[in-house]
């Protein structure tokens, strides 16, 4: 298991998004507001953003846990964490 | 001799340009094969043939527009000896729309552009040697249909530019003006003609959310259902139990289709949206559906539908809950007869035993066309709907 720092999963999260919804700018995202808010996805898209993830750390992530993926800078807690904790 | 014509892929056609022919005269086909690529206002779309032979002849050319119900091509059946004198390429079929060449140049890349700039998925390495080159990204296409476009796809594009810039530049605005045209004919033919009625049903759908939330808790990501997956096949089995609003209202008379083929509304990025269908959605699995469902989503955004996903839904289903909607009272798709919607899914006060609860419940509508059903049968239909809900578990 590889392990990222907050640089590299927010990276990696604006990889998934740009792969999903080409139109995002990265710069343009407010970290703290909600990504749906900012960008046109519907659960397909998020079903897919969530895979992209899945590949590229290797951690599967619940549904239940959805709800900390809702804004930028939840979302590189959440996968830190994660990702440190399978260390 | 099968005489292959051109198909209607959709109420709103009334003509297509024939961009390639991936068939040549001797050529066995099977029977759903696809065997050209024709472009309507909605995209480009793969188009399928209904009968198993030999091409005999290719009747018109690849770049001409050609009305619907033209002859395309000819095909020996099993067992059917060659023609005699073949006719040369393009002399039958007088009623061809005359077509300028300077259009039939422009439709080509036009056609290949509609197909990606639905959804193009791009590597951002190649978003910024664009910005570079200045090349704009929607008229990049990838090496290959559905791909991610890459550096290398940029740097093709960046030197095609500057061999026909007209071409490349008029792309894209036009296809989203030609997919406003076609949704404005059909929803006015719809409005003139569809003496609609609508219902609403408000409905408890705590056991199958719990039921979901359970099953995909078992579940890889790869493998989750949507949660409206569940919902379709519900609608499907319901509509067998109604079949008045399943099928067509054709020149005066009622055409119920034994088949339940669910239009999915499936709005595409950039605006405008289409309905293409997943066939026998009654007769599929829940894995099946959400395997469709996956399927049918990727090719409108990034790739390209099939003639008869275009042509033969029996009913549409809108989901519009995703932006919050509560209930959507939907426009029937001519010659459809009906259409249902559902909201989004909200935790709302419920009375059951004369307590109130809270219980997740959903809008359920229904648009339909009073020429085919009444309102009674409508509001069996919202109520087999939400009787089937209730026990999930059979719905798989």
């Amino acid at each position: 298991m590889t392990s990222y720092n907050r640089e590299q999963i927010r990276d990696i999260i604006f990889d998934a998004l740009g792969a999903i919804a080409p139109e995002v700018e990265p710069a343009l995202i407010a970290p703290d507001r909600p990504l749906r808010e900012q960008i046109d996805i519907d659960s397909f898209d998020f079903l897919n953003f969530i895979i992209r993830l899945h590949e590229t750390l290797g951690i599967d992530i619940p549904e239940k846990d959805y709800a900390e993926l809702l804004t930028l800078n939840s979302a590189v807690e959440y996968l830190t964490r994660r990702c440190a904790a399978q260390q | 001799m099968y005489e292959f014509r051109m198909p209607s892929l959709g109420a709103d056609m009334e003509a297509g340009t024939l961009v390639e022919w991936l068939i040549k005269p001797g050529d066995e086909v099977q029977r759903g094969q696809v065997v050209a690529v024709v472009e309507t206002q909605k995209g480009a779309v793969d188009v399928e043939i209904w009968e198993t032979g030999t091409v005999d002849k290719l009747v018109v050319e690849a770049g001409r527009k050609v009305p619907v119900g033209e002859l395309l091509a000819l095909l020996r059946t099993v067992g059917e000896p060659a023609a005699a004198a073949p006719e040369t390429l393009g002399t039958r079929g007088a009623p061809q729309v005359a077509t300028a060449p300077a259009i039939v140049a422009a439709a080509l890349p036009r056609a290949e552009a509609a197909a990606v700039s639905a959804r193009q998925r791009v590597a951002p390495a190649a978003r910024k040697l664009a910005e570079e080159l200045g090349v704009d990204i929607a008229s990049v296409q990838a090496a290959e249909p559905g791909a991610v476009i890459s550096r290398a796809d940029v740097e093709r594009a960046a030197q095609a530019k500057t061999l026909t810039p007209a071409v490349a530049k008029a792309a894209a605005p036009d296809w989203h003006a030609q997919m406003r045209m076609a949704i404005a004919a059909a929803m006015s033919r719809s409005k003139r003609e569809i003496p609609h009625y609508y219902l609403a049903s408000d409905i408890d759908v705590t056991a199958v959310s719990s039921w979901l939330e359970t099953e995909n808790l078992k579940r890889s990501v790869t493998e989750r259902l949507l949660p409206v997956v569940p919902f379709m096949k519900a609608v499907a089995l319901a509509l067998r139990e109604v079949p008045e609003l399943n099928g067509f209202w054709i020149d005066g008379a009622w055409r119920p289709s034994a088949a339940v083929h669910l239009g999915m509304a499936i709005a595409m990025r950039g605006g405008g949206l289409v309905a293409p269908a997943i066939h026998d959605a009654d007769r599929k699995s829940l894995d099946q559906l959400m395997a469709d469902l996956r399927d049918l989503i990727t090719r409108v955004r990034s790739g390209r539908l099939r003639s008869s996903e275009m042509s033969d839904p029996t009913v549409t289903f809108t989901n519009l809950g995703e932006q919050g909607v509560e209930g959507v009272f939907g426009v029937i798709y001519p010659p459809q007869v009906a259409i249902v919607g559902l909201g989004k899914i909200t935790e709302r006060p419920w009375v059951e035993g004369g307590a109130v609860v809270v219980r997740k419940v959903v809008t359920a509508t229904l648009a339909a066309d009073h020429r085919a059903s009444d309102g009674h049968r409508g509001g069996l239909f919202l109520a087999a709907l939400d009787r089937l809900l209730q026990e999930p578990e059979r719905l798989r």
